[in-house]
């Protein structure tokens, strides 16, 4: 049950230098579902899949509307997720209501990572199991930032995280560079092809990923589904799908493929997947 | 019973209940004050005047008051009212700048947000029944934006082309209204304003003939030396001001 006995309290060091409670926090990330993110000069688009838990539910929500100039997008535990971003709904009304104007997007982010800190060293708190893709847009621009819960925060040109999303993490990389001047509609489609990515064989339908942009004159908005359906379609992702795009998951499905059924975000253990996932060895407090 | 009363009456009074009264220290009406500023809008920026005068009561007791500061990089501030609740408010800002400044993220605080913050601790302190005794003017220059605002001791604001705190709300104001337009170069603009201030030396009792004209622009903010306006005094009005007004001495 236990890997270790340096592993049962938050606060305890392992004579390596790690904090394992931390580590197993990250590991939660890694469980849920996949959320995407990518940005230009002007837009960033967040995507996610949604996995339902069982054939009878509905799926939870992943992709969270903060402020009309912010958004979140989570993969771990939801519900952490949410307490989360109830937080940085409240930050931003309470900024606004002082100064009349939006909160910086990367003050936020700091605030949110020292909260999350605060977890990794008190005896009788956890961690979050969440992590957050912020993406916002303030005076200095559009911007993307990874919130994990060891209280790490890093600004990102395009990010992945969740179950299976070294594929799109793979595809994100090929592409990044042209993303800085990238259409709206672009970055949506690069959006998509990148979820795409995540799934293993299964067919991308607008019932079962999530999209939101925002941008200069464009508030934070989670697109409706027939939206999504409709670019899924124009864009062709379903009619070429033994196309060039899906060339890079090809490689990336092997390692993906170890981590069988970790799709759910209340994330049935599969302490295998991760491990394929990222060669856990190296000190995952870099993540 | 007789006796309590007889030994609390020979002792510091301690107790919050019976001191109540003594320890809510506020402002019921201000000791040291300043009167009028002037600001306006004009082609590039700002332009704010005030006089060096504070007034215990009536008295002029004090001729080198700076009354205008600059906020930050991008505000000016400018206070009528009472002096020490300016000087406090001003604590509360540098606090305010310095914790916006060690963000050290390229962000920073504008004239509206300056504004709009003053906005909340007046409002904020005349619902504890504890205003600050000012009314304040908020200029500056952001991004290109020209802001100009005015705050009162109760929280009422607004923006305008041009305002006025005490007194120069109704000697400088018409004035304004008649003679502003937006393009206004910097040398008319000063002069307006000393037109201005000068209307205020002769019909204000409590300003006093030093004054300092502060300009900010996007550039940043420059605040003159304290200098004197050329009056004439040699009208008849001016000889015998009670002529023809029965009954003032």
């Amino acid at each position: 049950m236990f890997r270790n006995q340096y592993d049962t309290e938050v606060t305890t060091w392992s004579p390596a230098g790690r904090l394992f409670q931390v580590e197993y926090a990250m590991e939660a990330v890694k469980q849920g579902s996949a959320a995407i993110g990518l940005r230009s000069k002007t837009h960033v688009v967040l995507a996610c899949v949604n996995k339902a838990n069982s054939e009878l539910s509905s799926h939870q929500k992943k992709i969270f509307k903060v402020d009309d100039h912010i958004g979140v997008a989570i993969a771990g535990l939801t519900a952490d997720g949410r307490v989360l971003s109830r937080y940085m709904r409240s930050e931003c009304i309470n900024y606004n209501y002082t100064y009349e104007s939006p909160l910086p997007v990367g003050r936020l982010v700091v605030q949110l990572a020292d909260k999350a800190q605060v977890c990794t060293q008190r005896s009788w708190k956890r961690p979050y199991g969440v992590g957050l893709l912020v993406a916002g847009l303030d005076e200095s621009g559009a911007h993307l930032y990874y919130n994990c819960p060891s209280g790490n925060y890093f600004e990102y040109q395009a990010f992945a995280i969740g179950s299976r999303s070294q594929a799109a993490k793979t595809y994100l990389e090929r592409r990044f560079e042209n993303f800085k001047d990238s259409s709206r509609d672009d970055l949506v489609k690069d959006a998509l092809i990148a979820t795409r990515e995540t799934l293993q064989g299964e067919k991308l339908r607008s019932s079962i990923c999530t999209i939101a942009v925002v941008g200069a004159g464009e508030p934070f908005h989670i697109l409706d589904q027939e939206t999504v359906q409709q670019l899924i379609d124009a864009f062709e992702i379903v009619v070429d799908d033994e196309g060039p795009a899906s060339e890079p998951g090809a490689a990336a499905d092997e390692g993906a493929a170890a981590e069988e059924g970790a799709g759910t975000d209340t994330g049935a253990g599969t302490d295998t997947g991760a491990g394929a996932d990222q060669g856990s060895g190296a000190a995952p407090m870099e993540i | 019973m007789e006796k309590m009363t007889l030994q609390d009456s020979n002792q510091p009074n301690n107790s919050p209940l019976l001191n109540s009264e003594a320890d809510s220290q506020r402002t019921l009406y201000p000791y040291v004050t300043g009167t009028s500023v002037i600001a306006l809008k004009y082609k590039d920026g700002i332009l704010m005047a005030a006089d060096m005068g504070g007034s215990y009561g009536s008295t002029l007791r004090y001729k080198c008051v700076e009354r205008i500061k600059p906020i930050g990089k991008h505000s000016l501030l400018g206070a009528s009212g009472e002096l020490s609740d300016f000087q406090e408010l001003l604590r509360y800002l540098d606090e305010l700048i310095l914790y916006d400044n060690m963000w050290d993220d390229g962000n920073s605080l504008g004239p509206k947000e300056v504004h709009n913050y003053l906005t909340r601790v007046m409002y904020n302190r005349r619902n504890k029944f504890n205003p600050l005794w000012n009314s304040l003017v908020l200029g500056g220059v952001k991004n290109g934006h020209k802001y100009l605002g005015m705050v009162s001791m109760i929280g009422v604001n607004f923006e305008d082309n041009h305002v006025a705190t005490g007194f120069g709300n109704h000697l400088a104001r018409p004035i304004l209204r008649d003679e502003w337009h937006e393009n206004l170069s910097f040398e008319d603009g000063v002069k307006l304003l000393e037109k201005c201030m000068r209307v205020l030396l002769y019909r204000d009792r409590s300003a006093v003939n030093k004054l300092q004209i502060a300009k900010i622009t996007e550039e940043g903010f420059t605040i003159s030396q304290p200098y004197s306006l050329k009056t004439f005094w040699g009208f008849s009005a001016f000889q015998n001001p009670t002529v023809g007004a029965e009954g003032s001495w």
